[in-house]
């Protein structure tokens, strides 16, 4: 028998229906593996007995017959969803000790359909990074392993880098994740698992620590295309705490894999080929495109003309909203106080203790555009130039049905690579960032491998809340991509294992 | 924009975080930095568009007149440092404030 | 109001900020409570405390009670507006920002009409009315080295009702904040209870010399919770700019502080800060927009305001205006009077309303007008009984005082003590022949021409009678005898 951590979430559902094994034995598995791989830090705070308590609760609803959609299978939560009781951080300092007295609505309808959480998952502080190196609990590492230098430690990506690292490692099921800029997609691309970013106002925000909050929304990180759907199905849904949450009807994800994509049309943008672009990266794209005609899709270049724009337009909104949002961190109602001879020098304090040098750097941005001045310069000429990023795609998808691009320029690099300035490190998220802007759902999934032997991903980008589209196409490009490597210390391999038909 | 040392600590005044006086150079070069790679913005023609605040389609939902949330003074001061209990009042603090 | 200076004749101009708590059951943004004087924290939810990831959701009662507002103060209504954050740190500001409204405010300009007390009234233009959200409270007196923070305002809805700076008096300043107090009142938008603080006034004040249209260099004068004291702190500083004017200084722009036991103004030190909102639009929040159904169905509900409710008043009962004006200052008066008025001479119920009613009114604490000391109906009858005849204005004095005593009604009590005026000529008579006869001295004195007298006369006569004589008659039927 496969060993259970390595199981799918579709396959440990049917296993725990017919009673192969129980929620209580896969729960141990992962949290025996949880143990055994605490050097990549994937998480910030496991809860083993939380989680076996609640999957015994889990195997007790199952004997009963009223098992729900995810009944008994173990995920790990993002540190950025508030959950109850449990330790929530943000990977921030200045969150120390905060124990939420409330749940996030996803994290709470994850519960609800009979999840266990084996933990809060690391990821770049607030959520800002691509790197998962501005966690104040440290540094997540990338399981996998260049071929060329195996002794090298590899970043995740980010923000989600400790859900990528775990998917990918076998230490959850699945994972939640957030993306305001890529922060799910470019994680699963590093991390070779599939991870969507669903259109803006689909997932609750409430109860995930705020970083932008027109761009913020949460989404499954899964290894495969329908462990994402059916997570997803779960995590989605109208929610009237959340004044931007969409009162739409969520479809059944997991039915839109019919695997037929016959006839559909996929745009490919030709500005998606900046300079840094790595030709290995360009390869499995094309290799994509391939793989959609060969399944009766049609590619269609396209034009998306202000896409180099997306970074700086980023660049303004994202640390502008955040310098607000997180000006509720200053010492009085929870997390960190650092001593102040008066109330400002307290608030001063302690936000400079507690926020690290990335936070502090978008705060300060985001209150220079906003302020008197410069507002109409900086922040009016931002979403100005959003809403013209936005309508290139709403053109876009007047010729097409889904639009095709690599997740990130390239695979994942080292722990300390491109940190000597903060401009080059989000140029990783040049290729996710427009479809943040446009609230556009984008799914990411490995296509295939570099030379040196690390995943690399693929984006699909769809129209406003139809994911369905994004998932159908998806799947097809997954049985195509045959994606089965494994990164070191899953098939017992100290390296990296198996191969996909993509990459060189 | 290059930003001088002066600008660099009103920002930090205005954000609230503390900057040392040895920070503020190598701050104001990064700051700058980033600020030069969004003007980029500058060269695009936005003539007659309408700034976008949010992505969503639709206008803001309400909510009827009802009470259904608050009464657990407890729970809200259950993480604050240095609070003054519910048995003895149930406040936060902070240092004290002369208006 | 004009100030004489040693250089100049200078003139006021004033301009007011006014807070008014929404009247709703719950916060703008939070289905937390909004009663006033629950145990500190307590109505607090984790969005009015600012915990990470809460999000605000709006109150449709307060946007109805903002559209409604503006109704009643003849303005525009936006049909969309946005809500901003307005950014600062500050103890009781949980968010580190406030949500309100900034460049697309739910209400636009209007007009307030104030009435002065030679009964004259004039228009003040209302610039803007926007909702937000207000911040939780700072004790500062409970600790040697702390302030203590009570978040259980936080997040309560306010309408800040702005006027243009066209108040030149602090007589004006007070009548704009009685009547939008009255006008709040009558629609039921909020309670302009000022102690309690549901009801807080800015004012911002600068001088010019008289005939100058320029605008001079404004204080803004923050949280002054009494009517009276906004026109104390109004004075003063319109003195004291003038002083600093005349010793040839500069006014900076700047906050002060009321402080009404030494009745001055002061820097406020806490806000010395050089202020930076940074407002954009929250995020959290879609813009807000109305249907002109709404309105239209809002305006339909509007009660007849002051102003409206004084005209008729005026047509209806024959007032004069400052009379109509002292009826309508408050919603339960204006209906207590039209209960006395209807059907009768609107003066006479005016007259009674106002004097022995009002007086008697304002004796006692218990008298509210859930509990008046004399029932607006019975009031009514009594005046019917003057009118009929029964009794005279004189007894119905004293049917008054038996009525607040007893609570009956005035029929019943005329009957009883029997207070019916006597209007039987044979009875008059007979009581001025007994005081002719008392007095035939004084009787000689009348006929020798000492007029004086006559009163005397009537006075006896009425005393013999209990009061009770009509005096219409006595008088008449006096005079008759002295001719005989
Ligand atoms: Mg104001
Ligand atoms: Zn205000």
């Amino acid at each position: 028998m496969t060993k259970l951590t390595n199981l799918t979430i579709a396959d440990a559902l049917t296993g725990l229906s017919k009673g192969d094994f129980s929620a209580v034995e896969l729960t141990s598995a992962h949290l025996d593996a949880m143990a055994a791989k605490r050097s990549l830090n994937a998480y910030i705070t496991e809860t083993p007995e939380l989680a076996l308590e609640q999957a015994k609760e889990s195997d007790a609803r199952r004997a009963a017959g009223r098992a729900g959609a995810l009944d008994g299978i173990p995920l790990g939560i993002k540190d950025l969803f508030a959950t109850k009781d449990v330790l929530t951080t943000a990977a921030s300092h200045i969150l120390d000790g905060f124990k939420p007295q409330y749940e996030s609505t996803v994290s709470q309808k994850l519960k609800d359909a009979g999840s266990v959480m084996l933990g809060k998952l690391n990821l770049d502080e607030f959520a800002m990074g691509s790197s998962n190196t501005t966690s104040y609990h440290g540094n997540v590492v990338n399981p996998w392993k260049s071929k060329s230098d195996p002794a090298k430690q590899l970043v995740p990506g980010g923000s989600s880098g400790g859900s990528g690292a775990a998917v990918a490692a076998r230490i959850a099921m699945g994972a939640t994740g957030t993306d305001t800029g890529g922060s799910i997609r470019q994680p699963a691309a590093f991390c070779g698992v599939t991870g969507i970013k669903p259109t803006y106002g689909r997932c609750s925000r409430w109860g995930i620590v705020a970083f932008a909050s027109s761009l913020d929304q949460a989404g499954p990180m899964a290894r495969t295309v329908k462990d994402c759907a059916l997570m997803l199905n779960v995590m989605a849904g109208h929610d009237p705490k959340d004044s931007t949450s969409a009162p739409i009807a969520v479809p059944d994800f997991a039915a839109a894999l019919t695997g037929d994509i016959r006839g559909l049309k996929v745009g490919i943008p030709k500005e998606y080929r900046p300079d840094g672009l790595s030709d290995e990266v360009n390869k499995v794209w094309e290799q994509g495109i391939e793989w959609l005609k060969a399944a009766g899709a049609t590619p269609v270049e396209i034009t998306l003309p202000h896409t180099k724009y997306a970074l700086p337009t980023y660049y303004i909104v994202a640390p502008a909203e955040a310098s607000s949002n997180l000006a509720r961190y200053d010492g009085v109602r929870f997390g960190l106080r650092v001593k102040g001879d008066s109330l400002d020098d307290m608030y001063k304090k302690t936000r400079a203790a507690g926020f690290g040098a990335e936070v502090r750097r978008r705060i300060m941005i985001g209150t220079y555009v906003l302020s008197a001045g410069y507002y109409d310069a900086y922040y009016t000429k931002a979403q100005k130039v959003r809403r013209l990023i936005a309508e290139d795609f709403k053109k876009a998808f007047e010729t097409v049905d889904v639009i095709l691009t690599p997740t990130a320029p390239s695979a994942a690099f080292g722990i300390g690579d491109n940190t000597d300035d903060p401009v080059t490190m989000w140029l990783n998220d040049v290729f996710t960032i427009p479809t943040s802007l446009a609230g556009l759902p984008g799914l990411s999934l490995p296509a295939g491998l570099s030379a040196d032997g690390l995943p690399m991903g693929l984006q699909l980008i769809g129209r406003p809340f139809d994911e369905e589209t994004v998932f159908k196409v998806a799947g097809v490009m997954e049985s195509a991509a045959g994606f089965t490597a494994t990164p070191a210390g899953v098939a017992g391999n100290e390296t990296n294992a198996g191969s996909a038909r993509g990459g060189v | 924009m290059s930003l001088d040392r002066t600008t660099v600590r009103n920002i930090a005044e205005l954000a609230r975080i503390e900057v040392r006086d040895d920070e503020l150079d190598h701050l104001a070069g990064e700051l700058s930095g980033i600020l030069t790679f969004v003007e980029q913005l500058a060269e695009v023609n936005t003539d007659g568009i309408a700034p976008m605040a949010s992505v969503a389609d639709i206008t803001l939902p309400m909510r009827q007149d009802v009470i259904n949330d608050g009464g657990y003074a407890e729970a809200v001061l259950a993480n604050a440092p240095d609070a003054v209990r519910e048995d003895e009042g149930g406040f936060f603090t902070v240092p004290k404030v002369v208006e | 109001m004009i100030i004489q200076g040693e250089t100049c004749d200078w003139e006021i101009v004033i301009g007011l900020e006014v807070h008014a708590q929404v009247i709703s059951n719950s916060k703008l943004f939070s289905g937390a409570p909004t009663e006033f004087g629950g145990a500190p924290n307590n109505q607090v939810s984790f969005v009015d405390a600012g915990f990470p990831g809460m999000l605000p959701v709006i109150n449709e009662k307060c946007v109805e009670q903002a559209v409604r507002t503006g109704l009643g103060l003849k303005a525009k209504v936006n049909l969309t507006s946005v809500f901003a954050r307005k950014n600062y740190f500050y103890a009781d500001l949980p968010q580190g920002y406030q949500i309100s409204q900034y460049d697309q405010p739910i209400i636009g300009e209007g007009t307030l009409l104030i009435d002065l007390d030679d009964g004259s009234t004039r228009p003040i233009g209302i610039e803007r009315l926007h909702l937000e959200q207000d911040a939780g409270k700072s004790i500062h007196d409970q600790h040697p080295s702390k302030s203590f923070i009570d978040l259980n305002r936080s997040g309560v809805a306010l309408m800040e009702i702005v006027s243009k700076p066209d108040m030149r008096s602090p007589e004006e300043a007070g009548a704009y904040l009685t009547k939008l107090r009255t006008i709040l009142r009558y629609l039921g938008t909020c309670d302009g209870n000022m102690q309690e603080g549901s009801m807080r006034c800015d004012a911002n004040v600068s001088v010019r010399p008289v005939g100058s249209t320029e605008l001079r260099t404004r204080c803004e004068i923050k949280n002054v919770n009494s009517i009276r004291f906004v026109q104390q702190a109004i004075e003063y500083e319109a003195r004291r700019h003038i002083d600093v004017y005349e010793s040839g200084g500069d006014i900076k722009q700047e906050t002060r502080l009321f402080d009404s036991v030494k009745g001055e103004t002061r820097s406020m030190r806490s806000k010395e800060h050089a202020h930076d909102y940074r407002y954009f639009p929250d995020p959290d929040l879609l813009p807000l927009v109305i249907s002109q159904e709404l309105v239209d169905g809002i305006k339909a509900t509007l009660p007849e305001l002051p102003d409206e409710k004084k005209a008729r008043f005026m047509s209806e009962y024959g007032l004069n205006s400052y009379d109509a004006g002292v009826m309508v200052a408050e919603k339960d008066s204006a209906e207590f009077f039209e209960i006395v008025a209807k059907g009768r001479d609107g003066k006479t119920a005016a007259n009674w309303v106002m004097g022995d009613f009002f007086a008697t009114m304002n004796s006692k604490p218990e008298y509210t007008w859930a509990n008046p000391p004399v029932s607006a109906e019975n009031l009514g009858r009594m005046i019917d009984l003057i009118k009929d005849g029964t009794i005279s204005t004189r007894l119905a004095k004293d049917v008054f005082i038996f009525m607040v005593e007893s609570g009956k009604d005035p029929a019943t009590i005329v009957e009883e003590k029997g207070l019916k005026q006597v209007t039987d000529t044979g009875a008059i008579e007979a009581a001025i022949d007994a005081v002719f006869a008392a007095n035939p001295d004084k009787v000689a004195e009348v006929k020798a021409g000492k007029d004086k007298l006559m009163g005397w006369f009537v006075g006896q006569v009425m005393k013999a009678t209990q009061g009770k004589a009509n005096p219409g008659m006595l008088n008449e039927l006096i005079a008759k005898k002295f001719k005989e």
